[in-house]
């Protein structure tokens, strides 16, 4: 720190500190540029697992999902965007009446990505997906059902 | 290697025998003309092309890569958007300055231009006071920057024209300490002759330590000059907008983008000229055969080269550094450069006077 004090002690600090700089931009003007090419890297183009694109429903092969209706995804969704509606059916071996999933609607259009329903439900049943070529021309068709 | 004289002396006995003397230096004057805008612009499309892939590369990007292949048309397609804006009258401007500033700047730099030494023979404007010749032509621009800034009747540009103003004045003292050091060192003004000369080893080889030194006030104060950042206080968007470009548009703006990136051209120019060895080719003494093969390349391969790489040292230094205040930037020019070049000076004439040199 002293050498900073007198004239030439401050050029020969100015120097170091300009060479630092430079050598630190040389290193990068030859390193591998990151830049993503897009539309032609398509099959190639790596997403980071975690990115969230959509919100989806797995379904196993049966074609079951893990919902129970529960809606406390509904409920925690700050924007709004998922809607749920239930119907009650008679179960056949004990006959007492439940609640499951009739529709799951899903405004992509609204949804800013927090993962707050992921996070909330008690079953797993939604996730978010790296499908993120959403783009439409209407607004209508963002709205999705998520169960099949 | 090969002499443009030739074909200049040819082009000039051919038109001398078909038409009158005045006639012939007319028709020269016109062809020389056209010669050198060409070239200006075609420098100027390479240098703008560069800037922006040098510059992605320096931040890890690629840069322009959609129009045409690897983006080759982007300055194409700059230069047309440019072309179709609309060019505005500002009401309460001093109009005739306010139209005369732009092109005030670009004929500095393209006077300027002209002394440059492309190859052996091929030099628009060579005389015996080349150098001091260039230090005047590339003042000038100046006047421009100040006119525009005042014309526009517009408080920033005033007053990025003000900064931009004590910036290039100040450090045309330091370009000026830098060249005069390697005239010491050539003992001429010339801008041809100081390039023979160097075809027996160049001047920062030759000079050795104050040559470099030289070179290094040289490159940073020619930074300065073109003002580009480190150095861009003209331009402060949080402040001053645009500086003194703020109400210029269309190709109004257009010629002063094309004026500072073809000043940074001359200003690599002028370092390939003076340091470098212009269109000199590689001279190591005692290695006849490698000194032959090192003619073969042209002249002007040899100038170009230095000079993008004297570019690509300036773009390096642009990329890298954050830039000063105003006040650090006389600072720097009074207390350091200054002194620094006039000590450099001395120690370069007593290198001379004393036979120190290579």
């Amino acid at each position: 720190m002293e050498t900073r004090n007198t004239y030439i002690g401050n050029i020969i600090h100015a120097a170091k500190s300009l060479l630092t700089g430079m050598r630190v931009t040389l290193r990068e003007f030859f390193t591998r540029k990151i830049t993503e090419q897009y539309p032609e890297n398509r099959s190639t183009l790596h997403i980071p697992s975690r990115h969230r694109a959509t919100l989806v429903m797995p379904h196993d092969a049966d074609g079951n999902n893990k919902c129970i209706a529960c809606g406390l995804c509904q409920q925690t969704c700050p924007n709004g965007t998922i809607s749920i509606t239930t119907k009650t059916v008679t179960d056949e071996e004990t006959g007492k009446s439940r609640k499951v999933l009739a529709e799951y609607h899903y405004d992509l259009g609204a949804c800013m990505f927090c993962q707050l329903c992921v996070n909330i439900c008690p079953k797993g049943a939604i996730e978010f997906s790296n499908e993120f070529e959403n783009a439409v021309f209407d607004r209508k068709k963002l709205i999705i059902k998520l169960n099949r | 290697m090969l002499d443009f004289t030739t074909i200049t002396t040819a082009i000039d006995q051919y038109l001398h025998s078909v038409m009158p003397a005045p006639a012939a230096t007319l028709t020269e004057c016109a062809i020389v003309a056209i010669c050198a805008i060409a070239a200006y612009l075609v420098f100027a499309i390479v240098m703008i092309f560069m800037e922006r892939k040098v510059c992605a590369a320096f931040q890890c990007r690629l840069g322009p890569t959609r129009v045409g292949f690897w983006g080759i048309l982007q300055v194409f397609a700059d230069v047309f958007k440019m072309l179709i804006k609309e060019i505005i009258e500002i009401k309460r401007s001093d109009h005739i300055l306010y139209n005369l500033a732009p092109f005030l700047v670009v004929m500095s730099s393209l006077i300027t231009f002209c002394c440059l030494p492309f190859a052996q023979g091929l030099q628009v404007l060579d005389f015996n006071i080349g150098v001091f010749f260039i230090m005047a032509a590339s003042s000038f621009g100046i006047l421009g920057i100040l006119l525009a800034g005042w014309s526009s009747n517009n408080k920033f540009s005033m007053i990025g024209a003000m900064r931009s103003g004590g910036q290039m004045i100040s450090y045309e003292l330091s370009v000026g300490l830098s060249i005069l050091t390697l005239v010491v060192l050539s003992g001429t003004m010339q801008i041809s002759e100081i390039v023979e000369i160097q075809t027996q080893g160049w001047f920062i080889v030759r000079g050795h330590i104050p040559a470099i030194i030289a070179f290094i006030i040289y490159i940073i104060a020619g930074n300065a000059e073109t003002n580009r950042a480190p150095f861009d206080l003209p331009e402060a968007e949080s402040e001053l907008t645009a500086g003194f470009h703020t109400e210029y548009s269309g190709m109004g703006f257009g010629l002063f983008y094309v004026a500072e990136f073809m000043n940074m051209f001359i200003i690599a120019g002028i370092a390939s000229a003076l340091f470098l060895g212009g269109w000199a080719p590689l001279y190591i003494p005692g290695l006849e055969s490698f000194n032959n093969a090192m003619c073969w390349i042209p002249g002007i391969v040899w100038f170009l080269g230095k000079t993008f790489f004297v570019i690509w040292l300036l773009m390096w230094i642009r990329w890298t550094f954050p830039r000063m205040r105003i006040d650090q930037v006389l600072v720097l020019e009074w207390k350091y450069l200054v002194p620094i070049g006039l000590l450099n000076l001395l120690i370069m004439t007593i290198c001379v006077v004393m036979g120190w040199t290579l």
